[in-house]
């Protein structure tokens, strides 16, 4: 357990390089964690209680018995309700999405390198196909297709991103197969589930996670971005990509409506991506 | 023609084929397409005459034959909504897009470029470190805020460029930072970390050693030595600026492929989406060839090796 803590301190301990240090970037994602988990019980309203009377109230005012902190949108729902559960969104469809193409793209990804033949060569050329289309307009097609919605977007999410772990952890596999530990695996009778989940998958996990990481504040992003285009989460789940999105149309009257969920995407991101940069110069010392 | 371009090719070709047959087992796998293309309101006569003209009674293998060989025809079907040719609805929007994208690129290059070389040149000064956090930021930065937020800016309260919409260079501004933004941040770190690594190489110690300024250092031995990722990422950057541009013209209401891409999606005009997919799919996967091409033209050891 210490060596845990000591490698986590190691990790993440303030370089002379740093401007802030990468625990700040802890810090916010931790808070955001918390906040989308505790949502209900942190959000001062009800995040879709509308009051048509207290229509884009600006930040800090009242109105009958409702009190703004960050303003209201075009309904009158309190806005800082909605960026508190639009974390929930952001947060719970980047993870999802990113535990589903993970699983299934290192699974793929190690199969094709372990048993190589038409398994490789099947899942290498989906592989190239799949990412030779930009991925929003892959993530579009289908969900046009399979139709908005929280699961879809998950769904779609992890169509599309799951040739990235398969191209990597192809890769890592066919470098670590021909190592003796696995050979003398396979000689002591291990099948092939467990030389590649016990042996080959905890040796090539570093460069996965990294990726994990930063396609994770890639995942914050297309989920907003598809929310954005009215293709994500539907009305009335608060999703901050919706909600900037509304924000464009009120930009010259109410510009709390677009800032405060910007603001908070931007944050998650900055802090998944220093994280994930950390995770890798650690990972990866030449790189530093 | 080396060995490795014609398999280069050959694989472009192939992956080229795996799209359009990916995209047609979207399109079919998951149900009938006929209702993605009809109207809501439509009766079920209406459905069968429309499944009939599309060819959708025939069996799977032969509508999938007829689909090739549309495509092979650079026949990329009819809109329903609009009932023009996808390539020519594609056609007249697509000059917008390639000025935004040209514009994200210019901002990407002349600022990127010159951030990452200054980023690995002075890398111990504050400046640097400040810059750095400049260029994490930019990339974090999601388009549709940065777009938002430059609107309200430049737009709105200052009003010094046009909030929206197209028509002049000074539409054409606020669009292509917010696309070129992301692939300037991009530009910058890996050019910074591929002139890192040449600085770190014996031929630029004992370049310094004879005497050899700075300046005369970067022009002619860093810059060409460091181009390799830079067209490698040049590749990558393209076709991201193909789906970026999905968002930033639907947040500047600027009438290219991306905006034309969202409002099909609305009018359920499933064909000019599987146009606008394949289309981005093509470019992508030539501008990567091209890519491998120039490397080899760059750096002759690809040329010769088989496999790069």
């Amino acid at each position: 357990m210490t060596a845990y803590a000591a490698a986590w301190r190691r990790m993440f301990r303030s370089q002379p390089g740093d401007g802030v240090p990468v625990g700040v970037f802890l810090a916010i994602l931790a808070i955001m964690v918390i906040v989308a988990i505790f949502a209900p019980l942190i959000a001062p309203y009800d995040p879709n209680t509308q009051n048509l009377l207290g229509r884009l109230k600006p930040p800090g005012t009242e109105a009958r018995g409702v009190y703004y902190l960050l303003g209201s949108d075009e309904l009158g729902r309190d806005l800082l309700s909605r960026v508190i559960h639009g974390a929930r969104v952001s947060l719970a469809v980047a993870f999802l999405s990113v535990i589903l193409s993970g699983c299934v793209g290192i699974t793929l990804g190690m199969l094709a390198g372990y048993r190589g033949g038409w398994v490789e060569i099947v899942v290498m050329r989906l592989v190239d196909i799949f990412l030779s289309i930009p991925a929003i307009l892959l993530a579009i097609i289908m969900v046009v297709v399979l139709g908005p919605g929280f699961l879809n977007v998950v769904l779609v999410l992890a169509l599309t991103r799951w040739p990235r772990y398969a191209r990597i952890a192809y890769g890592q596999t066919l470098a670590v197969s021909s190592q003796p530990y696995v050979r003398l695996a396979r000689a002591m009778g291990a099948g092939p589930i467990r030389v590649l989940f016990l042996h080959i998958l905890p040796n090539i996990i570093a460069p996965l996670a990294v990726v994990a990481t930063l396609e994770f504040g890639l995942m914050v992003l297309f989920e907003a971005g598809l929310s954005f285009l009215g293709l994500g989460v539907q009305p009335p789940m608060a999703s901050w990509g919706a909600m900037l999105s509304v924000g464009r149309n009120y930009v010259s009257s109410a510009w709390w409506i677009a800032t405060f969920p910007g603001l908070c995407l931007f944050l998650l991101v900055l802090s998944v991506n220093l994280i994930g940069d950390r995770l890798s110069a650690y990972l990866n010392p030449k790189s530093r | 023609m080396s060995v490795f371009l014609l398999q280069r090719l050959g694989q472009a070709l192939v992956a080229i084929f795996g799209v359009m047959t990916l995209v047609f087992f979207i399109q079919r796998l998951t149900g009938d397409p006929t209702y993605l293309l009809v109207p809501e309101t439509a009766t079920q006569a209406d459905i069968e005459a429309m499944r009939r003209t599309l060819g959708l009674d025939q069996p799977l293998v032969v509508q999938y034959a007829n689909y090739l060989w549309d495509m092979l025809r650079f026949d990329f079907g009819t809109s329903y909504v609009q009932n023009v040719p996808v390539i020519d609805i594609i056609a007249s929007r697509l000059p917008y897009t390639l000025q935004l994208a040209a514009g994200a690129l210019f901002v990407a290059f002349v600022i990127g470029l010159p951030v990452g070389l200054a980023l690995a040149l002075w890398r111990e000064k504050t400046a640097a470190k400040l810059l750095m956090g400049v260029v994490l930021g930019a990339q974090s930065m999601p388009t549709f805020w940065s777009g938002i937020l430059m609107i309200m800016v430049f737009g709105v309260w200052l009003g010094w460029l046009p909030p929206s919409g197209s028509g002049s260079f000074a539409h054409m501004i606020m669009p292509s930072i917010a696309l070129g933004l992301l692939s300037m941040a991009t530009y910058a770190r890996i050019a910074r970390s591929a002139l890192l690594d040449e600085m770190s190489k014996d031929y630029v110690r004992s370049a310094r050693a004879r005497g050899v300024g700075t300046g005369r250092l970067v022009r002619k031995h860093l810059i060409r030595n460091s181009l390799i990722p830079v067209i490698s990422i040049s590749a990558l950057e393209i076709s991201q600026l193909l789906a970026g541009a999905v968002i930033v013209e639907t947040v500047f209401a600027w009438p290219g492929l991306g905006q034309l891409t969202v409002q099909s999606v609305q009018s359920r005009d499933f064909v000019v989406v599987q146009g606008i997919v394949l289309l981005g799919a093509l470019v992508t996967i030539s501008v990567n060839l091209l890519a491998d091409i120039l490397y080899s033209v760059v750096d002759p050891r690809i040329r010769k090796g088989g496999r790069a």
